[in-house]
């Protein structure tokens, strides 16, 4: 997994609550048995008009965002639907990190799973980045894991909380399943401990 | 100190290990895989070298694609008929039990865990979707994971987790006639919102959650993800382990006494906390339908479109006109004056038999309106063929629904049960976000008996005067 450590980018605002992975990456796209090449799907119902043609009020579609690689929106992003597909879309366009007032569980996990930072900040805090990307263009923020600090231009500095355990795998871009592995001899003594208490786990189906 | 709650008795038998900041290493005991959410996690095995620590402890089934038309004709969609095949190869590869497209066991991933005896009470089960909430209603720790998580439990058997909060979800009285578990749950999602139950897993408890059936607690723990809880359950009692008796996944003879025995050990003490408590009266719950775009925006069928103009919140006022214009609805109109084009019976919310035979008698010697187009899809090929052991399928053809073949079909629309853009559908589905059942298809959440009521006449009525 790709490492984060710390970056400065261009910032995409998108200004709605709810947010659900069906807008993230609508389900034509889930048919795929790849990783790669989503972001054809990524808002794709969102980027058109009702007569299929671009959007231009959509921030996908605005010349000042391309290239963007930091996400700004409001509570509850990645709500619904499990599809890791979501942030595999973000990333194909670009977006490291997505700074949001709160995020859905799942879609908070599949985040560090991919080499991508979410950043909860307040309410308030949330208000005020989206006032100054709107009315800022070329508006970059600088994301630091390390110090756990989101830094606009002007030197205003936003600290952000997460998990240690979390945070050092995402900053050294660990794989998480060697590092379950390394446990290995742990899972074969829990499971023989489990086979006496409660062997009814383990009548194991025959393919 | 003070007691246990269900969860707490379920986490603390599955810790492998536990890290300084609490990160914990949680055993899983059970996996379900369909074609969706697993081909990247298989490929990943393959590239890495590694095999399944136990794949007898996962069952896989494909159900998001699957056509509910003829299944002895080719899928249309090649894409579609790719994604199955590929996980047919995983399996075969891998050495997982699969219940293949033409298996009479094949259904929804959440319909048939619990028809197999596959879900069990006090186990962690998981899969690459959000509604495994689902099998909560056996007194499991059952939550959705990633694609990336599905890889880790094919080879580990075990997950990275935090431990979550609790919240008791109370509900007692006596729900009136004609409001289901459906009514509750979206009732719950309304007053708690779609992310009130963020970190938090849901214990639902109280009298109106005791006298549900099986099939009622599975639909109430279904939806705990769109209240933002990852998992939502119900302390197994004796209805539930005489539900699992028998089953063909189930321990059998003296290993299910014992199994039973701990199974009755699974409830919170007198004496434990949680860390929040939300209650509601169950008659106070009237039958439910959604008007917005989130499944929290949801109003008792004898309300009204919400004003936008009322809500002082600016953000949430934002976010009720954008649905309103999208859902076509205009502040302040009847739920009961909204006309619908199409009903769609089914999903892992509500396809289980008894939700069939109480949508069934409902049906019973009435008609379908013209305009309407309604459907009935059965959660598994065992629900279909028990249904129509029972004749349901000929009173739903009689009143005119379609009776199709098992799968989760228009709940999400990947295969090729589609809304067209601007059709209005009364589902007995999860998710009424924008596109979900098809690009600017416009959905309304209800429970099996409102959707019936709404095909007959055409638009919503209030059940509980309809005759």
């Amino acid at each position: 997994m790709q490492a984060f450590t710390n970056m400065t980018g261009l910032v995409a605002p998108l200004d709605r609550v709810n947010v659900d992975t069906d807008q993230i990456i609508p389900k034509q796209f889930l048919k795929t048995i790849k990783r790669t090449g989503l972001r054809e799907g990524l808002f794709y119902d969102w980027r058109k008009r009702k007569d299929g043609s671009p959007d231009p009020g959509f921030f996908l579609n605005q010349p000042r965002y391309q290239g963007a690689s930091i996400l700004l929106t409001r509570d509850n992003f990645g709500c619904g639907s499990s599809r890791e597909h979501a942030p595999w879309a973000l990333l194909d366009q670009g977006f490291r990190c997505v700074i949001a007032a709160s995020f859905a569980d799942i879609f908070y996990n599949n985040c560090f799973q991919n080499g991508m930072l979410p950043v909860v900040l307040k309410s308030e805090e949330i208000q005020a980045l989206m006032r100054e990307v709107l009315a800022t263009e070329g508006y970059r923020l600088t994301v630091d894991l390390a110090h756990q600090t989101v830094t606009n231009p002007a030197g205003k500095i936003h600290r952000f909380e997460i998990d240690p355990f979390r945070k050092d795998c995402l900053y050294r871009g660990l794989d998480s399943i060697g590092l379950t592995l390394e446990h290995e001899s742990e899972i074969a003594s829990y499971e023989a401990r489990r086979r006496i208490e409660a062997p009814w786990l383990f009548a194991d189906l025959k393919a | 100190m003070s007691g246990w709650t269900l969860f707490d008795k379920i986490w603390e038998s599955h810790v492998v290990r536990a890290e300084p900041d609490g990160t914990t290493l949680l055993y899983i005991d059970r996996q379900l895989v369909h074609e969706v959410t697993s081909p990247q996690a298989f490929e990943g095995l393959k590239l890495a070298a590694r095999r399944p620590r136990r794949p007898g402890a996962t069952l896989a089934v494909p159900d998001h694609n699957v056509p509910t038309t003829d299944r002895r004709l080719a899928i249309a969609d090649p894409i579609s008929a790719l994604q199955i095949q590929t996980l047919e190869d995983h399996c075969k590869d891998f050495g997982i039990t699969l219940f293949g497209m033409n298996d009479v066991r094949q259904g929804i991933v959440h319909v048939i865990g619990p028809e197999q005896g596959f879900t069990l009470p006090g186990t962690t089960i998981v899969c690459g979707d959000s509604h495994t909430s689902t099998h909560g209603a056996f007194g499991a720790l059952a939550f959705g994971i990633g694609t990336s998580e599905v890889e880790h439990v094919l080879a580990t058997q075990c997950l990275l987790q935090k431990r979550p909060k609790t919240m008791e979800l109370r509900v007692d009285g006596t729900l009136s006639d004609r409001c289901s578990a459906k009514d509750v749950i979206l009732a719950i999602i309304g007053k708690i919102g779609t992310a009130g139950g963020t970190g938090y897993v849901i214990e639902y408890t109280g009298s109106a959650i005791r006298a549900l059936s099986m099939e009622g607690r599975m639909t109430l723990c279904n939806m705990s993800i769109e209240a933002g809880a990852r998992a939502g359950m119900v302390a197994p009692d004796e209805k539930t382990i005489a539900y699992i008796k028998g089953r063909p996944l189930a321990p059998k003879d003296e290993m299910f006494e014992q199994a039973a025995k701990a199974w009755r050990q699974l409830t919170t003490d007198i004496d434990a906390k949680y860390d929040a408590t939300v209650t509601l009266r169950a008659e106070e719950i009237a039958p439910q339908v959604s008007w917005g775009t989130s499944p929290g925006m949801v109003v008792a069928v004898d309300g009204r479109v919400p004003d936008p103009n009322r809500m002082p919140d600016e953000k949430m006022r934002k976010a009720a006109e954008r649905a309103l214009d999208y859902m076509g609805l205009t502040a302040n109109m009847p739920i009961t004056d909204i006309k619908i084009d199409k009903v769609f019976i089914g999903s892992c919310t509500n396809s289980r038999i008894e939700d069939l035979r109480l949508a069934a008698d409902f049906a019973k010697g009435k008609k379908v309106a013209k305009t309407v187009h309604a459907m009935v899809v059965p959660g598994s090929g065992l629900v279909k063929q028990q249904a129509e052991a029972e004749g349901l399928d000929r009173l739903f053809t009689e009143a005119g629904f379609e009776w199709r073949e098992a799968g989760c079909s228009m709940c999400l629309a990947m295969n090729a049960d589609v809304l067209q853009p601007g059709e209005r559908c009364a589902s007995t589905s999860n998710r009424n976000f924008e596109g979900r059942q098809g690009a600017g298809g416009r959905t309304h959440l209800v429970s099996p008996l409102m959707a019936v009521a709404a095909a007959v006449e055409g638009h919503f009525v209030d059940i509980r005067n309809w005759e």
